[in-house]
């Protein structure tokens, strides 16, 4: 693109600053209960003044609020957004950006200020304008324009209640990128990756047991000293003081020497409820390893079973032990 | 050798701020509002303190809490590692500095937003909070992240082994909610619950629940700890630290001691009960009640059995017997405790403790208190401490 070409789109697109999107927009529900709970439980906030009328009465709110988060949520578009978006001024703009092959576009980041608690019942509504768009940048994805809209939010009565300054990258997405994309462009490119356990973090005195997991080995770390078997391994035996050592396979025969239920919190990449036990091995030493093959009423402590070191995830081999 | 520090420290001021799920603040306004308060409420002034004692995890540095209160020099700051199970060891320090001179006036502090910042209960999922990786390492990776579940695989074996069943954990649970009904700076404040509700909340780990494990907290609960004979001149009752005694046992990891001959037992908190106890010649049979850190209930039961209230394998009955409650043998987390208060490391028990000896609890016994009993975080390097009246 010549210095020109570049004057002509600047020219264009500085035309739209200070417009206003649209007219004011009314959120389409009042703020109300029903969707405080929806994004509360999505969100995992169990602030009891976003939903416990007792507690809230209470507390220093006085009575049920909504979270301040939601403060844009109360005048989005809804659903018709993915659907038919109205051709608004900033999707206008938008156009004119993508004609002169600033195709890309990236949310870069939000500046929102809150004024009052919104609680069941305010009316929301919400006043865009183009507030500013930057001069041309040079970013990681390409080259581009940071566009920013401010809105400004008002209730029933008119009253500030909140603003917000959305900042988004407008830009020709770099060669590489773009090849990039269309390399992988195919359906299974699409899908994100699925979360893994957390990986055991491996230092000196740990990796090699963990190396040995990966080649689908249990190992116990041997003294070579006094010949005492020691897990999790150690850099020196409390027994004789030695610090060499070497480490036999076990036999991956046990029993259960105590065991629970994981049910709560769910972190990702596990499955839950997930079955976890302090195994106690026929060689003498114990670990910590999940249970599989069976279901938790059936456990017991005591009860015989066998390993097998095998692929839980992507990324991740475990010793899972099963009935004997 | 028994340690020479019974009566050697009083205690003569507490304070703490509110306790809530969002502080709104930052931990560090918490800290220099519970130390200004527990300074306040002994008549002293922020330049009487020259000495400084917190957690290792506490997030407030000792000369950040003195400029926020305005102290002056400092001759003694120190930290005591192993989460809660920091609480009275914090005691520790302070009483040796105070006996041997080192300081004569030591703040003890705990801050914390427990909820809205770090959340405790989910353990050692994110960010490490103790930098220990390597020995997280041997539990993360099969979802063994969290403090519940650590202590549910020691209370599974306890029960199989005692015969323990969820009636003796819904009695400790109920008899702290029941306390903290009466207590306005608690959580749950006017809100008792039933065993219906307790049997069907959420599950945690098994065999814990939700009314089993203590809150997630933001506050801050401060200590000042000074000599006998100054705690004389000072507007409070003194109260007299009669021992008190910190113990990491054999083969013990934090949080996660396995690999012991037997692990349905905490002889950490076994040996530190014997050193207290040893310290100022005083037994189970002297103490008239307790403060028992409970941020699960089962632990309260395996601590009634360390300190001598009962015998191994006995605490379940003890407790089904109504031991805990108002007019029962050892009234017990009076405040409500952590489960139903707020969870501020056991150093509000501490607060609590102070309170029972001076006879400010809002739950205050019928009968004097002459000892009350104070213990740490378990299932971590723990201790204990006898608090009792000036002598
Ligand atoms: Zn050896």
């Amino acid at each position: 693109m010549t210095a020109d070409e570049n004057r002509d789109l600047e020219a264009e697109v500085r035309a739209y600053v200070g417009r206003e999107v649209s007219a004011p927009k009314r959120g389409k529900d009042d703020v109300n209960l029903a969707m405080i709970r929806h994004w509360t439980e999505v969100t995992g906030d169990e602030n009891p003044v976003y939903h416990d009328p007792e507690f809230a009465a209470k507390s220093s709110k006085g009575g049920i609020i909504a979270p301040p988060t939601m403060l844009q949520i109360w005048s989005m578009e809804g659903y018709s957004m993915c659907q038919e978006p109205e051709l608004d001024v900033q999707r206008e703009l938008h156009k004119v950006f993508d004609a002169h092959g600033y195709v890309g576009v990236l949310g870069t980041n939000t500046v929102t200020e809150f004024y009052r608690d919104l609680r069941p019942g305010d009316q929301v509504t919400a006043h865009t304008v183009i507030d500013n768009i930057s001069e041309r940048k040079t970013t990681g994805r390409g080259v581009g324009y940071f566009i920013e809209t401010v809105t400004k939010f008002t209730d029933q009565s008119g009253a500030d209640i909140g603003r917000q300054v959305f900042r988004v990258l407008k830009f020709k997405p770099n060669a590489e990128t773009a090849e990039a994309k269309t390399s992988t462009a195919g359906a299974a490119a699409e899908k994100p990756a699925l979360p893994t356990r957390i990986q055991a973090p491996r230092g000196h005195d740990n990796a090699w047991w963990w190396e040995a997991i990966d080649q689908g080995k249990l190992m116990i770390q041997r003294c070579k000293g006094c010949g005492s078997l020691r897990h999790p391994p150690r850099p020196m035996c409390g027994k004789c003081n030695s610090t060499a050592w070497d480490a036999i396979e076990s036999s991956l025969d046990g029993e259960v020497y105590s065991f629970t239920e994981l049910h709560y919190p769910k972190f990702p990449g596990y499955p839950y409820p997930l079955l976890c036990a302090v195994v106690q091995l026929r060689e003498g030493t114990r670990l910590i390893a999940n249970l599989a093959g069976c279901a938790p009423e059936q456990v017991f402590i005591g009860m015989k079973v066998k390993g097998k070191v095998e692929r839980v995830d992507d990324k991740t081999m475990l010793p899972n032990f099963y009935p004997a | 050798m028994v340690a020479r520090i019974s009566d050697k420290a009083a205690i003569v001021g507490i304070g703490s701020t509110e306790f809530s799920k969002d502080s709104g603040r930052s931990e560090l306004a918490l800290a220099a509002e519970a130390v200004k308060k527990a300074l306040d409420d002994a008549g002293l002034k922020p330049s009487d303190v020259d000495g400084m004692v917190t957690f290792t995890i506490d997030q407030n540095e000792e000369v950040d809490v003195a400029r926020a209160v305005g102290c002056g020099d400092l001759k003694l700051y120190s930290r005591i590692p192993y989460g809660g199970g920091a609480a009275t060891g914090t005691l520790l320090q302070a009483a040796m500095a105070v006996a041997t001179g080192v300081a004569e006036t030591v703040v003890c502090y705990r801050a914390l937003n427990g909820r809205s910042g770090q959340r405790y209960s989910s353990g050692v999922s994110g960010n490490l909070i103790t930098g220990s990786a390597i020995h997280y390492s041997w539990y993360m990776p099969f979802g063994l992240l969290t403090p519940a579940s650590w202590v549910a695989m020691f209370t599974q074996r306890y029960m199989h082994l005692t015969g323990c069943s969820r009636d003796a954990l819904f009695e400790i649970a109920h008899s702290t909610r029941e306390y903290a009904v009466n207590n306005p700076a608690a959580f749950f404040h006017q809100r008792p619950f039933t065993r219906e509700e307790y049997d069907t909340a959420k599950k945690i780990c098994e065999p814990l629940r939700l009314y089993d494990c203590c809150q997630e907290s933001d506050g801050g609960c401060a200590v000042v700890v000074t000599t006998p004979e100054r705690a004389r001149d000072l507007k409070q009752p003194g109260v007299m630290i009669r021992g008190v005694a910190q113990c990491a046992a054999r083969d013990q990891e934090e949080m996660t001691s396995f690999y012991r001959e037997e692990i349905a037992r905490i002889p950490e908190m076994d040996l530190a009960a014997d050193e207290a106890y040893a310290q100022c010649g005083l037994a189970a049979k002297d103490i008239d009640a307790a403060v028992i850190y409970d941020a699960f209930t089962p632990i309260v039961l395996w601590q009634l059995e360390s300190w001598g209230f009962c015998n191994y394998g006995e605490a379940a009955d003890f407790v089904k017997d109504g031991n805990l409650r108002p007019g029962g043998r050892l009234p017990t987390n009076t405040h409500g405790g952590q489960l139903s208060e707020a969870y501020i490391h056991g150093v509000n028990g501490i607060v609590e403790a102070v309170r029972l000896v001076r006879g400010t609890s809002v739950n205050q016994p019928k009968k004097p208190v002459r000892h009350a009993l104070v213990t740490s975080g378990v299932g971590v390097p723990t201790g204990g401490a006898i608090l009792g009246g000036m002598v």
